[in-house]
């Protein structure tokens, strides 16, 4: 797929994450389209992973950490062929399997997961399996910059680099602001790529939202031969959307009408300049 | 007085854990332990030994225990999530209920020196709410073995159940509860140990020998109890219950545990909701920190004894003993 594509299917992502969310009348908006592009890349360039191998014990793990942005993870998985995106109308409803955070009931989906701090142990464990027994798959975490204050996070730091798992990768979506406020206020944990070095992981610090920096960090990893890489991924909350980016109350704001009118015409123009 | 047993003739169930886990692991390879600097305290050792492959070690942070044993378990491993019942269902509880349970990611999560086996180390030690919040938990089975034999089915079964699994036990040597064993060892299915009419007094783990002594007492005043060790705390075995809810006059159950939300309640649950009243009492840790002491100073000072079931058996039944 190439860099144009990717753009495209990026914009055309955050369209659909817009309309499922705003369907819904739930979500978390800002931190769906902050980690999109993320998302874009690890499964339309870098992941071993697709329906057809899903049962596959070699197959490339993508396990997210910052579960309450599943809307954008939805939309990536249907695209990619793992269930009719139709179904994504019932998000959110009495039944449905889309619900606000991952379950394994929806195809493609590794782990439970929306409480915090849980992503990278699973991820640990499951990348220190592929060690044991001499697989050559890797493992995708996606970690939130608010979620880092949970300590289970520094315990699993720990460990990855203690077993020196270097087929593990985690993302951090440092958009930088969190439910309450930004995350320096909140708890500063800057800066966040030295104290993942201090605990011996290897660490590159790209734009999260650029396509071409996402693709140049995947495709050096492992960043260094023994240690877990860490990918602090720059971005921005509400990215793409002019009067969400960089605004609290999108957190998990859901457009009305005229916003989301006024939204798709954003990402329309987007599109139409490509 | 109670026949005294010379305890140094047996095993603690922690020590035939780790026995029947080296036996297992020495066929099969996806056989873990998962440890939080808990191998000498669990009887690892030897396992991490022979098996250096085959131990993960993760220091002192059980949430990243449970967490990565639910990652390995998730590519295919038999997973022995190994730490002090304590911490292990306490500070990593929302690891076992969400990486572990909801996620149905099998381990077998092992609390070890469970109840109050750590004694006068204190109520940070003690772990008398393990039963309590795993019965909230959905797609958790749990399981307190009583004797040596139920420990070495319970580990057996666990390494082949591709389902998560809680198994608590104590340290200390454990007594058998039959001479031959011919039971066939179920989770979910309540073991027999000892039949009467009168009373029944249903025990989990390290109390079911006293629950045993207790019915031998009983007998020297005519009085015949059931004994079972209802090993499986959920899915509780209800066919068993209402047999003995049928057939005895009473209903006693003892437990290492507090007496809140265990199994004296989950028999009193599900009997009072199927229309069985019969007097009925829980023999527990009641709602307070422990009194000091040893575990057995323990369980003697809560009555989780020979004497004390014996006693609250008579109680229940309006009688007095004569034989003490």
């Amino acid at each position: 797929m190439t860099i144009t594509e990717l753009k495209r299917k990026s914009i055309i992502y955050r369209k659909k994450t817009l309309q499922y969310i705003t369907k819904a009348k739930a979500g978390h908006t800002g931190g769906s389209l902050s980690c999109l592009d993320i998302l874009n890349v690890l499964y339309n360039k870098v992941m071993n992973v697709s329906p057809s191998n899903f049962s596959s014990p070699d197959r490339d793990r993508y396990i997210q950490s910052k579960g309450h942005s599943v809307e954008s993870l939805y939309v990536v998985l249907a695209d990619k062929g793992f269930y009719d995106e139709d179904d994504l109308n019932t998000l959110c409803q009495y039944k449905s399997h889309y619900i606000g955070h991952p379950t394994k009931k929806v195809n493609g989906i590794e782990q439970n997961t929306g409480a915090l701090g849980h992503g990278l142990s699973l991820s640990v464990g499951t990348a220190l399996a592929a060690k044991l027994d001499e697989k050559n798959y890797r493992v995708f975490t996606l970690l939130g910059d608010g979620e880092l204050p949970e300590g289970s996070n520094w315990e699993a730091m720990l460990s990855a680099a203690h077993y020196k798992i270097d087929n593990l990768c985690a993302v951090i979506d440092k958009n930088n602001l969190q439910i309450t406020a930004p995350t320096t206020d909140v708890m500063n944990t800057d800066p966040v790529d030295e104290k993942f070095r201090s605990f011996g992981w290897a660490v590159k610090t790209v734009n999260g939202n650029d396509i071409d920096e996402l693709i140049s960090a995947f495709n050096s990893l492992p960043f260094e031969k023994g240690k877990p890489s860490a990918i602090i991924a720059n971005t921005v909350k509400g990215r793409g959307i002019s009067f969400m980016e960089n605004e609290l109350k999108w957190h998990h704001g859901v457009p009305n009408k005229e916003q989301y009118e006024t939204a798709q015409a954003e990402l329309d123009k987007a599109l139409s300049i490509l | 007085m109670a026949e005294q047993i010379n305890t140094h003739s047996y095993k603690a169930n922690l020590e035939v854990f780790s026995e029947t886990l080296q036996r297992l692991a020495q066929t099969d390879r996806d056989i873990l332990a998962v440890t939080s600097d808990s191998r000498g305290s669990g009887k690892l050792v030897p396992f991490g030994k022979k098996f250096p492959k085959q131990i993960v070690e993760v220091g002192i942070a059980e949430q990243n225990l449970v967490g990565v044993a639910a990652g390995l378990a998730s590519c295919g491993k038999k997973v022995f999530a190994v730490s002090p019942a304590c911490f292990l269902t306490a500070r990593a509880l929302e690891q076992i209920k969400n990486d572990v349970a909801y996620s149905d990611n099998p381990v077998n999560v092992i609390g070890i020196s469970a109840g109050v086996s750590y004694g006068a180390l204190g109520s940070t030690h003690h772990s008398l709410h393990d039963y309590a919040v795993l019965r909230t938990i959905n797609n958790i089975i749990v399981v307190a073995p009583a004797d040596n034999f139920e420990t070495e089915k319970a580990i057996e079964l666990a390494a082949e159940t591709n389902h998560p699994v809680y198994l608590r036990f104590g340290k200390k040597p454990m007594p058998p509860l039959k001479e031959k064993n011919e039971d066939v060892f179920a989770f979910g299915k309540g073991r027999i140990i000892n039949e009467g009419n009168d009373i029944a007094i249903i025990a989990t783990g390290e109390t079911v020998y006293p629950a045993l002594q207790a019915a031998k007492k009983l007998e020297k005043e005519n009085i015949y109890a059931s004994v079972i060790s209802m090993h499986t705390i959920k899915p509780l075995d209800t066919k068993l219950l209402e047999t003995l809810s049928e057939k005895c006059g009473a209903i006693i159950t003892v437990e290492e545990h507090s007496i809140y939300g265990g199994l004296g309640e989950a028999c009193a649950s599900w009997l009072l909701q199927h229309n069985f009243r019969k007097p009925f009492k829980i023999i527990g840790i009641p709602d307070e920190y422990t009194v000091t002491g040893s575990q057995q100073d323990i369980f003697n000072h809560y009555g989780i004894s020979e004497n004390g079931i014996a006693e609250q058996a008579m109680r229940l039944l309006e009688k007095t003993l004569v034989h003490l």
